[in-house]
């Protein structure tokens, strides 16, 4: 019994001093700043915005949340537990975080999911690997009456009683005008995507895709390929598709291993600051490439809003309160020039 | 005389790799009392039965790999097989629109290929069995995906079937992938103790060139051996798609070190010749009970991968320790 209690407090330590390094490296990290300021935001979600995170746990207050990521050990993942946990200590609600190994383990995860409705928690947010693969375990959380939050990517079930999430289709749609006033609005790109399988892969690639076509007809997508996130994987790709296309002028990495890949791939060739480059969320590589002018810039998402979020969505739910269907959690472009404002700092991570 | 018995009894157990089974089995009970006291939720029925779902896919592939193991071989193959077997069971029942049942056959199937193509590559190519199918893990991941074109196949509005009979009909509140587990354990402990393949598996992993100078043709029965532990794959990627009503083109990786641990734990050596089924199943439900029981009480996954990491070496220093105190 000792044992297993002093594992958990000697984890909850570690998390409370990995928590702490956290925020003495990032300004503002508790104020995710609100949808509503994303500067980039192009989209005008209607409903999606109108969503008013509580300020009190009420009578959620000293419950339990269970939340069933997609990972734990990315820097993204951490960033996105770090918001729910913080927001749970905030409104007086217990959060459990627990996530699989990487984004393959589809029953891993679902056994995960089994566990965590066995402690019987107040509200449970889940960011399926598969949602059709869940689709029997959530009818069990609803069988049992316990409200399922959707997170990252859409639960594709009418179980969940909201989902937490990027729109990643507007997202890629502003990394796409960017890219697009760059190059001066023609001529070749090329795209590196994580994988065709998952939710964010498919949007990010169709949002991408779709806003070129649709507003610059000048430029010409060359190719689009897959590299796992993996970032040396995403690099062969990368010098693959500079030695067949000799004039490119663009690259969109549509995940943060994409995009490394990419600057990996542009400096072994020694095409940095000759071929543009755009990229998607944070961590060290990228945000040292966009401050030396080499990555000319990437969308962020906020991912300890999401984390803040679907706490926030949970409580309200555990509370009886009415969600809007879905809740954006904003996103941002960001460059050379703002990428030391507090609001960027604040939902950036290394 | 009723002591005698006893006292040969005690004897009997204490021989052998049936020490090491005890032990195991010690643990295992230590460790279900445990959190059965100390963790709140984990006394249920519910979630017993959830401790035995969980265990399922990783004991099917334990007991197939035991018999590899004892002829001092190793199968890295059969956790990326389970996507390959998967794979084909959604191809052949879905793809296809064939009956289910065709499809079970597919997995089966798919399984003794992958353990067909590793015995030849062993027993005949003479590669090491690490590199034999440690090639084997990236051809089946690979060829599952090739297959699938990387797209999860579900069996949901097709063959709804394989989830309503091997998860929602359960006999004795218990669901059948757990009943596939136990009937899988059956076959394989009649096959091993009662059979000449058995025998000859054995014979193999304690000395092979002896074996083969009796004149046993010991290509042929690794062969088989590989064969064998192919179709447990076949069977675990039935369950493992049963769980989630769906083909999963990238799954796998790392399970079959899990099902090496579970063995390992139950007393299977992997300097071959030695291993029993009972022990590798109770060596499945300990690594199950330990996640389960780790995870339900919101231990984080860091901790649940030193302290799985920890019991594989502590059982194996164990054994290590008891033989050299026999010798």
């Amino acid at each position: 019994m000792n044992v297993t209690r002093i594992m958990g407090l000697a984890a909850a330590a570690a998390i409370a001093v990995s928590a702490c390094s956290g925020s003495s490296a990032t300004p503002a990290p508790s104020a995710a700043a609100p949808a509503s300021e994303a500067p980039a935001a192009s989209s005008d979600g209607g409903a999606a915005s109108a969503y008013t995170p509580p300020t009190d746990g009420g009578a959620a207050k000293g419950k339990t949340i269970a939340i069933v990521s997609k990972g734990e050990q990315h820097a993204f993942w951490q960033a996105v537990k770090k918001g729910a946990l913080d927001e749970a200590a905030k409104l007086g609600v217990t959060a459990t975080y627990q996530g699989p190994a990487n984004e393959t383990m589809v029953n891993d995860q679902l056994t995960m999911l089994q566990n965590a409705l066995t402690n019987n928690p107040a509200a449970v947010c889940f960011a399926a690997l598969d949602s059709k693969a869940a689709g029997d375990l959530l009818s069990q959380a609803q069988s049992k009456g316990i409200p399922v939050i959707g997170f990252d990517s859409g639960v594709d079930s009418t179980i969940p009683v909201t989902t937490v999430a990027t729109d990643n289709i507007a997202a890629a749609g502003v990394a796409a005008d960017k890219l697009a006033a760059l190059i001066g609005d023609s001529g070749k790109v090329a795209v590196i995507v994580h994988d065709q399988t998952s939710q964010t892969g498919i949007t990010r690639r169709d949002g991408f895709v779709n806003e070129m076509k649709a507003k610059h007809p000048n430029i010409q997508i060359v190719s689009i390929q897959y590299g796992a996130g993996d970032h040396q994987k995403s690099a062969d790709l990368a010098k693959g598709i500079m030695t067949a296309n000799p004039d490119l002028k663009g690259f969109f990495g549509a995940n943060e291993g994409s995009i490394d890949g990419i600057l990996d791939a542009l400096k072994e060739t020694g095409n940095e600051n000759k071929i543009v480059a755009v990229g998607y969320d944070s961590g060290q590589q990228q945000l040292d490439a966009i401050t030396s002018g080499v990555e000319s810039g990437a969308i962020t998402q906020n991912p300890i809003g999401i984390g803040a979020k679907c706490v926030d969505a949970a409580v309200d739910a555990v509370n009886g309160k009415t969600l809007p269907k879905t809740i954006d959690t904003g996103f941002y472009w960001y460059d050379k020039t703002n990428i030391n404002d507090p609001t960027i700092q604040a939902v950036l991570y290394k | 005389m009723q002591a005698t018995v006893a006292t040969s009894r005690i004897r009997t157990l204490a021989t052998g790799d049936s020490v090491q089974r005890l032990l195991a089995l010690g643990a295992l009970v230590i460790l279900l009392a445990f959190f059965s006291f100390s963790v709140p939720n984990f006394a249920s029925l519910e979630n017993y039965r959830n401790i035995l779902t969980a265990t399922a896919s990783n004991g099917l592939l334990a007991t197939g790999v035991t018999f590899v193991i004892i002829t001092a071989g190793i199968d890295l193959s059969i956790g990326t097989g389970t996507a390959f077997t998967s794979v084909a069971m959604g191809i052949v029942a879905v793809n296809w629109g064939l009956p289910l049942p065709l499809g079970l056959l597919a997995a089966l199937g798919a399984g003794a290929l992958v353990g067909l193509v590793s015995g030849m590559l062993i027993a005949k190519a003479k590669l090491p069995p690490f590199i034999a199918t440690l090639g084997m893990l990236y051809v089946t991941l690979g060829m599952a995906q090739v297959l699938s074109d990387v797209h999860p196949i579900y069996f949901t509005d097709s063959q709804p079937a394989l989830r309503g009979f091997f998860m929602d009909a359960p006999i004795a509140g218990i669901p059948n992938i757990v009943w596939v587990m136990f009937g899988g354990a059956a076959v394989a402990w009649i096959l091993l103790n009662k059979t000449v393949f058995g025998r000859y598996t054995f014979a193999i992993g304690s000395n092979e060139e002896a074996t083969r100078l009796s004149g046993v043709n010991v290509d042929r029965w690794k062969i088989a051996v590989y064969v064998v532990g192919g179709v447990f794959v076949g069977l675990a990627g039935i369950v493992l798609s049963a769980r989630s009503a769906s083909a999963q083109p990238s799954q796998g990786m790392g399970y079959e070190l899990n099902a090496i641990a579970a063995a390992v734990i139950g007393g299977t050596s992997l300097a071959g010749g030695e291993g029993s089924i009972v022990g590798t199943l109770i060596g499945a439900f300990l690594i199950s009970t330990l996640a389960t029981g780790l995870s339900v009480d919101n231990v984080p996954q860091q901790f649940q991968y030193v302290i799985t990491g920890l019991v594989v070496i502590g059982a194996v220093w164990l054994d290590i320790a008891r033989r050299r105190g026999r010798a």
